[in-house]
């Protein structure tokens, strides 16, 4: 997750950030994973608009949106608030 | 009126990867508020949540400049940055016609230790934004209680006892008090609400002078609600008129449309308890010992209503 | 030598030398609270901006503590700040000055020192600073209007080197300093504005890797101010600490460059020596006390006696070398302290300069006078009595009291 930790000559001075915190996957938070049914999915794009974590992209190309599993914590919300009922929320496999 | 479209095809300027909470409310605010600005920006913000989950070194979420000095300054930082950006315009160092400049801080940072740095800000008259992210609580430290939690809020520093039903004091009215202040732009706003919101960072960011948000953001930690429900209760607060909406342009005072709804049909208004029920910091209110308790908050929230629907000029529409 | 600069003598104060020597400085942002005895800086510069004499945005801040906030978010926006304060001020702010200190943000700021309550006393001691000793700020220290005029101008190039980034704070004592008026020379208007320059900023990296301007810029956004992990704070504060070694050179740079232009001098910078070569009886002491003591030294002197007084000018950092070279062949040491460290067995001076003679050749003994505290006067006869008291110890090498309080009435 970090890199060796650098030394006081290194670091920058008054701790300027350096790394960007999408460096950081928040993904392995979750229990429970979102998945869409793109049969009901309207493409409304409220889920990506609520998401606390920015986990659900746009893609201006396909005018659609992408899931983040890398950042997304399952917190639910998509799913409580997607009109069209196309999100469930379910529970990650394996550990 | 901006789509959600265009929202969506701009850049995340509060990025993933930061560590609040799942479904943090706060977090949802700052997504909005990001996606209203319009130019250059420089965001400074009290010590809280928000500030310690986006910057944890050598780590940042933040994609404008950012700075954070203290818990109480986010108003004092921003009266320097607007002085300075000030100073720099008027000698020609500065390569930008306009730069916003916006002042974020929990309630913690603003209705207790942070409220003497922003009276004395707007009363000078600083063009800038101050947005109050209101959890309800200093979450970040562990959930204790701030001039902003509710009656009734069982907090660590005000915990529902067998003998004590949680805080016993009302919410400080600290949109009201910046209302007092006579400044350009004063509203509330609700996360559940996003085009709502996203209007008023934008009306904000627009007035000249001080400008100042109140916005509802649920925390699931503090409030003890499911995670999945952090919008939803955010949107019960304002139907139940728990939070109403309005905003006020040189002081002249306007029901927003979501709460004008309920004024205009008051069988639209919900009861309080619908939403105190889905919040388990709320849950000794609905024992016999304290209902009353619950009881009182519905009667407070009734009386602060009427009086809101009489300064706005609103009452229910007549059928004809 | 190059011919020195054509002054002008003036008549001021400290408190006026010092909003003069801000307006001539072409400083931007000024945010400041008014406390006694440093309102007449706030007040002069006030008259400044209402006349339209400086462009500067003074922000008449509710509070010491937003006075300093403010300052500090200018400074990291790229502009030139500064502020005033004293006793209760300096306390209130107290936060914010590790906080500025740790942004690495180079505020200047003017101290009248004056005594912290309780009970509440609006005159001159060094109470209020020494609480502000460890915060990484570097700390120059005046003798006299003048020589407070001079340090503000020098303060603002120091502060700003691109290798420093560390605020400085330059004292001076309240109403001895603040409100006496003094002749001053002063520079004109174009030669200060040359010699503090404009600011430059170091580069630092940001998340994308690009090397940018240390400061608050849309184009080039950084995050300042973040929550340090036990992992982190460690490294940034030896970085601070760090900064005070390479401040020495820095400091001395800039006070021989204005003294080039001004034929004014300050010891070497870091300390006055007076009469101190061959000095076996010496006081070492901070500010304005100096001046009296010099006219002891000089009377002690004219009676055969070997008084020597050394004044500390850059007290942060440390000039722990100077010390301990202009006290060499001292035989008896007394130092004069403007303060107390309640139940430290001694003020703060006497602990920092006996730790620094601390196996030192010869083992002169070193004991501690705390006087003039919360503005009682310290007049000759009193310095003359610590003398007497040294010349005693020096000779018969019996010390009665490491701690005394000159000046109380016992």
């Amino acid at each position: 997750m970090s890199q060796q930790p650098k030394s006081w000559k290194e670091v920058s001075p008054a701790g300027v950030c350096w790394r960007p915190a999408s460096d950081y996957l928040t993904g392995d938070w979750r229990t429970f994973k979102p998945v869409r049914d793109p049969t009901k999915c309207t493409k409304c794009l409220l889920c990506h608009m609520v998401c606390p974590d920015s986990a659900i992209k746009y893609d201006k190309k396909t005018m659609d949106v992408e899931f983040d599993y890398n950042y997304c914590k399952g917190c639910g919300i998509c799913a409580n608030e997607c009109a069209a009922k196309a999100i469930k929320m379910v529970k990650e496999e394996g550990e | 009126m901006v789509t959600i479209r265009e929202l969506a095809e701009k850049p995340e300027l509060f990025t993933p990867g930061h560590r609040a909470c799942a479904g943090c409310g706060p977090a949802i605010a700052l997504r909005y508020i990001t996606k209203a600005l319009r130019g250059p920006t420089i965001i400074t913000e009290a010590t809280g949540c928000m500030e310690v989950v986006s910057t944890i070194y050598p780590y940042t979420a933040w994609k404008v400049p950012w700075v954070h000095t203290a818990f109480e300054t986010a108003a004092a930082n921003a009266s320097g940055i607007e002085a300075a950006v000030k100073a720099l315009k008027r000698k020609n160092l500065l390569k930008y016609d306009h730069v916003d400049v916006i002042a974020l801080a929990g309630d913690g940072g603003t209705y207790d230790i942070g409220i003497q740095a922003l009276s004395g800000a707007v009363e000078r008259g600083h063009d800038f934004l101050y947005v109050l992210y209101d959890n309800e609580g200093y979450m970040n430290t562990g959930i204790q209680r701030s001039g902003g939690t509710p009656k009734g809020a069982s907090t660590t520093t005000s915990p529902a006892g067998t003998i004590v039903p949680g805080k016993t004091q009302n919410k400080k009215p600290i949109a009201e008090i910046m209302l007092a202040h006579e400044i350009p732009y004063v509203a509330t706003a609700s996360i559940g609400y996003w085009a709502d919101v996203i209007a008023k960072v934008q009306k904000g960011l627009a007035a000249e002078g001080p400008a100042f948000l109140h916005l509802l953001a649920p925390c699931p930690r503090g409030w003890r609600s499911d995670t999945a429900k952090s919008i939803e209760l955010a949107r019960l607060a304002v139907e139940t008129c728990v939070f109403p909406l309005w905003e006020a342009v040189d002081g002249e005072l306007a029901m927003s449309p979501q709460s004008k709804a309920i004024g205009l049909k008051p069988d639209r208004k919900k009861p309080v308890a619908d939403y105190l029920k889905m919040q388990r910091r709320f849950s000794h209110l609905f024992t016999p010992k304290f209902q009353h308790i619950a009881d009182e908050i519905q009667a407070d929230v009734d009386k602060r209503w009427n009086k809101l629907l009489k300064n706005c000029n609103v009452s229910p529409a007549v059928k004809v | 030598m190059a011919t020195k600069t054509e002054q002008q003598m003036v008549p001021l104060n400290g408190d006026e030398a010092v909003a003069l020597a801000v307006k001539q400085s072409d400083v931007d942002v000024v945010a400041a609270y008014p406390i006694t005895p440093q309102t007449i800086i706030v007040e002069k510069f006030s008259e400044y901006v209402a006349n339209g004499e400086v462009d500067t945005e003074f922000v008449c801040v509710e509070s010491e503590h937003s006075a300093l906030a403010a300052s500090l978010t200018a400074s990291l926006t790229g502009a030139r700040a500064f502020t005033a304060t004293a006793s209760a001020g300096l306390a209130l702010m107290h936060e914010m000055v590790y906080v500025t200190a740790g942004c690495r943000a180079p505020v200047v700021m003017a101290v009248t020192n004056r005594a912290l309550s309780a009970p509440i006393n609006i005159h001159g001691d060094h109470s209020d600073v020494m609480a502000e000793r460890d915060s990484g700020w570097i700390q120059l220290w005046a003798e006299n209007a003048q020589e407070t005029y001079d340090s503000i101008i020098q303060a603002f190039r120091i502060a700003e080197h691109k290798d420093l980034l560390t605020p400085v704070m330059v004292n001076l004592d309240g109403f001895w300093l603040s409100h006496t008026l003094e002749n001053v020379n002063i520079l004109p208007d174009e030669v200060v504005k040359k010699f503090v320059g404009t600011r430059e900023f170091p580069f630092v990296t940001d998340t994308e890797g690009k090397q940018v301007p240390f400061k608050l810029d849309p184009n080039n956004p950084l995050t300042l101010g973040p929550l340090d992990l036990p992992d982190y704070y460690f490294e940034h504060k030896r970085q601070q600490e760090e900064a005070m070694h390479v401040a020495p050179k820095i400091i001395k740079e800039v006070h021989d460059e204005y003294a080039q232009l001004t034929g004014r001098s300050y010891g070497n910078a870091f300390v006055d020596a007076y009469c101190m070569e061959d000095a076996e009886i010496a006081t070492v002491c901070l500010g304005s006390a100096a001046g009296t003591t010099k006219t002891v030294v000089d009377y002690l002197r004219s009676q055969g006696v070997k008084a020597g007084v050394l004044r500390i000018r850059t007290f942060r950092p440390i000039p722990w070398e100077d010390i301990i070279t202009s006290l060499e062949g001292a035989k008896a040491i007394a130092v004069m302290d403007r303060s107390n460290s309640v139940g430290a067995d001694g003020g703060p001076l006497f602990h920092e300069v006996r730790h620094l003679l601390y196996g030192s050749r010869g083992h002169p003994p070193v004991v501690d006078y705390i006087y003039g505290l919360g503005g009682r006067d310290m007049p000759p006869k009193t310095i003359h009595a610590i003398y007497k008291d040294l010349y005693d110890i020096a000779s018969t090498g019996k010390v009665k009291h490491f701690v005394n309080f000159a000046g109380v009435r016992d």
